[in-house]
């Protein structure tokens, strides 16, 4: 078996009394979409944070592209090619479309301490820009203030902005929140042409894209991982079941 | 052409405008304060490197400011005196020469904004508003204890420094000297702007959340925004201190810091020309209302009020419109 | 430096303590429970003591004045809330310190409009104004011990307030949670006002008894609110604990240093020399103070995190 991009081993967070991630462990193979689902309050906020670097875990290693990136801060990780999309969209409000997107080339490209040259006329960074938008279907808008930009538009940039990073890994945080029909419809396609670029580690309530896309499924309760397995697993699977249904069985 | 563009033209040009036709009309306190003005506008410019373009609220930039101002007079008073400032281990004396006075004003205020910004960034919101604050009054306590130069009463210089090759007592040509350095600094700021440290700085400042996912360092961007800044409100110490003869730890206080921020705020923060054209209206401000009125600080404070609760881009904003994204 | 002078020095550092008490517990409850950063604090400590002056001018009495300077603060306080504070909750702290800023402007020049340049006078009534004798022989003003008792019974009472009375639990809870007690039907802007105008009347309290030794003049607030934002921020901003230990902190040291380092320095420093560089070195060491307890606890002593 190919070494997995991203793995964690056994994930230790509590907040007091609190375990809000109870040993978590989880790989992300090469070319796959692992989704990771649970109710709320399971504990996915948490786990996006430990990987992505902005919470430090209490025990537990982070291992992405066989290094340990366990002690690393967010920059760090970014840098080393993990790309996040946010739940909430976070972007930089008052930038065009292209300004977001050319930061991400900024940032993958490291070269930011230049004070002189103007950024919006950098041929390779524009490039990469507009590559990415292009891709996610934004080239259109690429003068709009992304604070003018719908919802399901800004959902597309985050995404164009984590293309821009040239990542290895994707963390998407529920990327089909607030979308309508249509626009699920259309990003699971893309997120389906996206996994041969880099796995995804995919956390969403969205059951229908999740089915649709995902090579495993993680289910997370209570902080930890009660299943993993192939969408036809985890529907049969008792215990998922009964963490998602429980009360009406028993009712 | 763009409304701000043509705005910032008409700025540009309204300084030395005046400058020419009081030296026409034979007024040199006029082409004073227009010097004076220009002066402000170079510290507002620094400031808003710091506040506009990285969103850092320094109420400590009097610190640098006096700085600037105190390498000057320290200079200068030991030219004066022919005194050496340090005879061992090696001879440093002192100087009348503008050029030399402005750098070591600019790296004296680069290394005190590394410093102070290294240990204040470490902190956010009010916490950083008070510890800069607190830096700026740390050295206005140290000023006025420190006998050599003054203390509380401040020092006099008696002579304007030298700028090769011009008469330097002349107004006109005194503020020739301080309108290049308006335009040379206003330049280097607009680049800065629309550089890549500018779209990263400026990111930071709508989402730092962000800027660390595109694998950028917040605290770095913000470290070394704070250090040109700083450097920059040096220099104008500098020629502030310059066009008095005097320099005081009053150049220190948090009332200079405030004030330095109310010209960057009347004038629009975060837009380029924005010190130019609220120096400019505070220097307007100081002298005719000043003139009718012994009160007139109550009217900037009503304007001033009046700015930031009803029009927040502050003269350019309301003229202008909202910013244009560039390119 | 004798042990009596040294015991005199520390009983003045805590007077000069409970005085920036007083207006730090107004500033940081205003913070805690408004999340405002208020710079107008020092126009309202300015304004108490003006009205004190004018009232004991006029009438001679010093329980009256004292009264007209608890009213006026805090009216003045009550009528500021609702014209301009009101609009600056929702704004960024930029936007809280230049109004605030702007605030200070209109009221220093106002004060100076209306009462003139020159210093008011206002003295310490005769019942209070001789010395007392202390255990051990020691004698000290009795106005001044007057103050701290007055100040550390304030303390006592704001204390009692918070913990105790409804009050103090709806300040409380707003500093938890601000949306949730509007959720649960508190009349928020009430208790706004309410608040302001309380830390406003501390101030005006402070103003007024400082006033009597030392001169009322327009900008005496300024240097008090600088140490009392220096106060809040070691102590932690939105506790009165904090406020109270970081008070009496930066009292002790500011009066300590100022008597002690000019000794130091004497001892190979000409007199004035040491003097002016001690006293001012102290008040730097305040500043040094602030800035070693953010490196290590940057939201203070008592603060959250």
């Amino acid at each position: 078996m190919t070494e997995p991009l991203l793995k964690l081993d056994d994930l230790h967070k509590s907040f007091g009394a609190l375990k809000a991630t109870d040993g978590v462990s989880l790989t992300l193979r090469p070319g796959e979409i692992h989704a990771l689902i649970g109710p709320n309050g399971a504990g996915k906020s948490t786990l996006i944070q430990q990987i992505a670097g902005g919470l430090r875990s209490d025990s537990g290693t982070v291992h992405f592209a066989g290094h340990d990136v366990t002690a690393l801060s967010t920059v760090a990780r970014a840098r080393a090619g993990l790309g996040r999309t946010f739940q909430i969209s976070s972007l930089a409000m008052e930038y065009t479309v292209l300004q977001n997107a050319v930061l991400g080339a900024l940032g993958q490209e490291g070269r930011v301490m230049r004070f002189f040259r103007p950024v919006m006329k950098d041929a390779a960074l524009l490039e990469k820009a507009k590559a990415a938008l292009e891709r996610v279907g934004l080239m259109e808008q690429a003068a709009k203030r992304t604070a003018d930009l719908s919802h399901g538009q800004r959902r597309q940039l985050e995404v164009a902005v984590a293309l821009t990073l040239s990542p290895r890994v994707f963390l998407m945080d529920e990327p089909m929140a607030g979308l309508g029909a249509s626009g699920s419809k259309r990003l699971t396609g893309f997120l389906e042409g996206l996994r041969a670029e880099a796995p995804i580690l995919l956390v969403e309530h969205d059951m229908d894209a999740v089915f649709a896309l995902a090579d495993r499924i993680s289910v997370l309760v209570y902080g930890q991982i009660i299943a993993t397995g192939t969408a036809e697993e985890i529907r049969r699977n008792p215990d998922v079941r009964e963490a998602y249904l429980g009360a009406e069985d028993a009712a | 052409m763009r409304r701000e563009a043509l705005l910032n033209l008409v700025l540009f040009a309204l300084l030395p405008a005046t400058a020419l036709i009081a030296l026409a009309l034979d007024e040199p306190f006029i082409i004073t304060l227009a010097t004076k003005a220009a002066i402000l506008a170079v510290a507002g410019v620094g400031l808003n490197i710091a506040l506009g373009l990285g969103g850092l609220v320094s109420f400590g930039h009097a610190a640098f400011f006096g700085l600037g101002g105190y390498a000057m007079g320290i200079l200068a008073s030991h030219a004066q005196s022919y005194v050496p400032l340090m005879e061992s281990p090696f001879l440093i004396e002192g100087t009348k020469s503008m050029l030399v006075i402005w750098c070591v004003a600019i790296v004296t205020s680069a290394l005190a904004a590394l410093a102070i910004g290294a240990l204040s960034l470490r902190t956010t919101g009010v916490y950083f508003i008070m510890i800069t604050l607190a830096f700026g009054q740390m050295l206005y306590y140290f000023a006025i204890s420190w006998p050599a130069y003054g203390g509380e009463d401040g020092l006099s210089i008696y002579v304007r420094n030298g700028f090769p090759g011009l008469n330097t007592l002349d107004p006109i040509q005194f503020f020739a000297i301080t309108f290049c350095v308006l335009a040379l600094v206003l330049f280097g700021a607009g680049r800065l702007a629309r550089s890549p440290f500018g779209l990263a700085l400026s990111a930071t400042r709508q989402n730092a959340v962000r800027v660390e996912t595109v694998g950028l360092a917040p605290y770095r961007l913000r470290l070394v925004a704070f250090v040109i800044s700083g450097a920059v409100t040096g220099l104008a110490g500098a020629l502030f201190a310059d066009l008095n003869r005097f320099v005081s730890p009053t150049m220190f206080s948090w009332q200079t810091s405030g004030e330095i921020m109310v010209f960057v705020i009347l004038g629009g923060v975060g837009r380029l020309f924005g010190p130019v054209a609220g120096a400019a209206l505070f220097i307007l401000l100081e002298h005719v209302l000043g003139g009718l009125s012994d009160y007139w600080h109550v009217y900037l404070g009503v304007l001033l009020l009046l700015v930031v609760l009803f029009a927040r881009g502050g003269m350019i904003g309301t003229l202008a419109g909202r910013e244009v994204a560039h390119d | 430096m004798s042990t009596i002078l040294l015991i005199e020095q520390v009983l003045n550092g805590l007077q000069s303590g409970v005085m920036l008490f007083l207006m730090a517990a107004g500033l940081t409850l205003i913070f805690g429970v408004m999340g405002l950063i208020n710079l107008a604090h020092g126009s309202l400590y300015m304004i108490g003591a003006f009205a004190a002056a004018a009232v004991a001018g006029a009438t001679g009495s010093f329980v009256l004045a004292l009264i007209a300077a608890l009213a006026a603060a805090a009216a003045a306080g009550a009528l500021v809330e609702l014209l301009v504070i009101r609009r600056l909750y929702d704004r960024d702290h930029l936007d809280q310190v230049l109004a605030t800023f702007a605030l200070i402007l209109i009221f220093s020049e106002g004060t100076r409009f209306v009462f003139g340049s020159f210093p008011l006078f206002l003295d310490v009534p005769a019942a209070l104004s001789g010395p007392i004798t202390l255990p051990g022989g020691i004698q000290y003003p009795l106005y001044r011990l007057v103050i701290i008792a007055v100040g550390l019974a304030v303390a006592a009472g704001l204390f009692l307030l918070i913990a105790r009375t409804r009050i103090g639990i709806q300040i409380r809870a707003g500093e938890a949670d601000r949306e949730m007690i509007a959720a649960l039907g508190i009349d928020i802007g009430r208790l706004y006002t309410l608040v302001f105008a309380l830390g406003a009347a501390l101030a005006g309290l402070a103003g007024a008894l400082v006033g009597a030794i030392q001169s009322v003049q327009v900008g005496m607030g300024e240097p008090v609110l600088i140490l009392a934002f220096v106060v809040i921020v070691i102590g932690g901003i939105g506790s009165i604990k904090g406020a109270l230990i970081g008070a009496l902190l930066v009292g002790l040291t500011d009066t300590l240093g100022g008597v002690l380092l000019p000794v130091l320095f004497s001892s190979f420093m000409d007199a004035s020399v040491a003097t002016s560089v001690g006293s001012s070195l102290a008040s730097m060491s305040i500043y040094i103070l602030m800035a070693g307890v953010l490196l290590f606890k940057p939201t203070g002593l008592f603060g959250e995190a």
